[in-house]
C-alpha cells in the first residue's frame, strides 16, 4: 500500500484551476523529486498534503488518513507529516535546540528529558550539534535549513515535504542542506521534494514527477526520464536548466 | 518684578509630596500590568480568536482611542453610579487607566502580531501546533519584542496623563500639588517641583522598561 495516495486532485483559487486531476503515488521509502516550470502547482500540491491548503476534488490520504476528511484531527495528520520551507521559517527568538524541542514538548508532550535527547539526537543528524544553542540570526541560511530540518525531524515523522529547500540559498551553501536531504534519503525515510536541482532529483530521486499545468505531465524513475523525455515539454524544461 | 522661590514652604508637606508620588508610581504599575494583560487579550482576539468578537473589541479600542481620557474617566466615576456601579476615587482611576491603556495596547499589539511572518505560522501549524500553543509559543513572544518599543513609549504616555485623575480627587502626585498649592498658595515652587518629579518619573520608568527589556528579550 502506498503511504502517500493522490488521487485525481483538483484545486481553484478563485476561478484558477490550479491543480487540473493530479495523482501520485508514494510508497515508504520512495524518494519522489517534483519538478516544473513556475505557477505549475508543485507547492499548491505539496501543501494540500498536510492540510495547509484544501482541494476541491479528489482524494489525499497519508498513512491511512484522509486528508479531506480529517477537520478536527488535522493535527494527528501533521503529527506524521514533516514540512520543510524555502524560507526555512526557524523561530526568531528560539535557539536551534529549542527550534527542534518545541513541537515535540507541547505537541507530544514529551519530558524535558527526551526533548533534551531529540534535538541532540537531530542536530548531529543534520551536522549541527556544535550550534544548539545560536539562534537562527547567528546561522548561515545553510545552518538555518538544516535545523528547519532537524525540527521537522524531531516529530519523527513517516514523510517529509520539501518545498524547494535549497532556492534560498547562496549557491555554495546548496551542497551542505543536500547532502542532509541524501542522508535521510538513503536512511529509508520517505520524502516528497520539490526541487529545481536537477541533477540531487536525477541521482537521488526514486520517481521523477514533471508537473505541467497543473497536471502530472510525465513520471517514472528519474534516470531513464532525464536521458530520454517523453514529451517535447519534459525535454524543453530539462535544456532549460542548463 | 522679582519673585522670591521659597521652597522652604514646600517642607512640612513632604509627606503629601511622597504619598502622591507612590499612588502616582502604584497607579502606573497596576495599570501597566492590567493595560497590558488586557491588551494582550484585545490582540489575540482580534488575530487569532473568533470572529463574532472581532467588532465588538475593534469598537472598545475606536471609542476609548477616540475620547478624552478625562471625560472616560468622569463616565466610570460619576456616569457609572446612575448604572448601579459606584467605585471609590481610587477605584475609578485605576479602572480607568487599565481601560484605557488596554485599549491602546491593543492595537499596538496587534500590529507586532500582524507583523510575524505567515511562514512561521505555517511552520507552525506543519509541526501540528494547535492556534493557542501557535499564539502562545510563536507569536506572542516575537510580537511582543517587536512592539516593546512602542509599548514602553505608551506606558510613558499614561503614566503622565494619569495627573488627569486628580480631578476626581484620587490621590495622585498633581492632586498633591493642588492640596498644598491651595494650602500655601505657592504655585509656582509647588508645580515646578512636581513638574520636576513627573521628569524624573518619566526618565526612571524609561530607564526600568528598558532594563526589563533587556532581560526578557536578551537578544533584541
Ligand atoms: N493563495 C493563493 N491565492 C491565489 N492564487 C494562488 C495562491 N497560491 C498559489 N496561487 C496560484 O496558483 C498557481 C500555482 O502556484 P504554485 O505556488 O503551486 O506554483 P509552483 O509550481 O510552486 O511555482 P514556483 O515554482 O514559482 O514555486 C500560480 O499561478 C499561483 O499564482
Ligand atoms: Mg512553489
Amino acid at each position: 500500500m502506498s503511504l502517500v495516495s493522490i488521487k485525481d486532485v483538483r484545486k481553484s483559487f478563485g476561478s484558477v484551476e490550479v491543480l487540473k486531476g493530479v495523482s501520485i503515488e508514494v510508497g515508504r521509502g520512495d524518494v519522489v523529486a517534483i519538478i516544473g516550470k513556475s505557477g505549475s502547482g508543485k507547492s499548491t500540491l505539496l501543501r494540500c498534503i498536510n492540510g495547509l491548503e484544501t482541494y476541491d476534488a479528489g482524494c489525499i490520504s497519508v498513512d491511512g488518513i484522509d486528508v479531506g476528511k480529517t477537520r478536527g484531527n488535522l493535527r494527528d495528520l501533521r503529527r506524521n507529516v514533516g514540512m520543510v520551507f524555502q524560507q526555512f521559517n526557524l523561530f526568531p527568538h528560539l535557539t536551534a535546540a529549542e527550534n527542534v524541542m518545541l513541537a515535540p514538548k507541547v505537541v507530544n508532550r514529551e519530558s524535558a528529558h527526551i526533548t533534551k535527547a531529540l534535538a541532540k539526537e537531530t542536530l548531529a543528524k543534520v551536522g549541527l550539534s556544535d550550534k544548539a544553542d545560536s539562534y537562527p540570526s547567528q546561522l548561515s541560511g545553510g545552518q538555518q535549513q538544516r535545523v528547519a530540518i532537524a525540527r521537522a525531524l524531531a516529530m519523527r515523522p513517516n514523510v517529509l515535504l520539501c518545498d524547494e529547500i535549497t532556492s534560498a540559498l547562496d549557491p555554495e551553501l546548496v551542497s551542505e542542506v543536500l547532502r542532509v536531504v541524501e542522508r535521510l534519503a538513503s536512511d529509508g525515510m520517505t520524502l516528497i521534494l520539490v526541487t529545481h536541482e536537477m541533477r540531487f532529483a536525477r541521482d537521488v530521486g526514486t520517481k521523477l514527477v514533471f508537473m505541467h499545468q497543473g497536471k502530472v505531465h510525465e513520471e517514472g524513475p528519474p534516470k531513464p526520464l532525464f536521458a530520454s523525455p517523453g514529451t517535447p515539454e519534459l525535454a524543453q524544461f530539462i535544456g532549460m536548466q542548463h | 518684578m522679582t519673585y522670591k522661590l521659597q521652597f522652604a514652604e514646600l517642607l512640612p508637606y513632604w509627606d503629601v509630596l511622597l504619598h502622591g508620588l507612590i499612588f502616582t508610581i502604584v497607579l502606573t504599575i497596576v495599570s501597566t500590568i492590567g493595560g497590558i494583560a488586557v491588551g494582550t487579550a484585545g490582540a489575540a482576539a482580534r488575530t487569532f480568536g473568533p470572529k463574532w468578537l472581532d467588532p465588538i473589541v475593534a469598537a472598545y479600542v475606536e471609542i476609548i482611542r477616540n475620547t478624552p481620557f478625562i471625560v472616560q474617566l468622569f463616565f466610570i466615576f460619576f456616569g457609572l453610579p446612575a448604572a448601579g456601579v459606584k467605585l471609590s476615587e481610587t477605584a475609578a482611576a485605576f479602572l480607568a487607566m487599565v481601560v484605557n491603556l488596554g485599549a491602546y495596547s491593543t492595537e499596538i499589539i496587534r500590529a507586532g502580531i500582524e507583523a510575524v511572518p505567515k511562514g512561521h505560522l505555517e511552520a507552525a501549524e506543519s509541526l501540528a501546533m494547535t492556534r493557542m500553543q501557535i499564539l502562545r509559543h510563536v507569536v506572542l513572544k516575537q510580537a511582543f519584542q517587536k512592539i516593546y518599543p512602542a509599548l514602553a513609549s505608551q506606558i510613558i504616555i499614561v503614566m503622565l496623563g494619569s495627573a488627569v485623575v486628580s480631578q476626581i480627587s484620587a490621590e495622585d502626585l498633581t492632586y498633591a500639588a493642588n492640596y498644598i498649592q491651595s494650602r500655601n498658595f505657592r504655585a509656582f515652587e509647588v508645580y515646578l517641583v512636581v513638574a520636576l518629579l513627573y521628569l524624573l518619573l518619566a526618565i526612571a520608568a524609561r530607564a526600568v522598561l528598558r532594563g526589563i527589556g533587556r532581560v526578557i528579550f536578551p537578544k533584541a
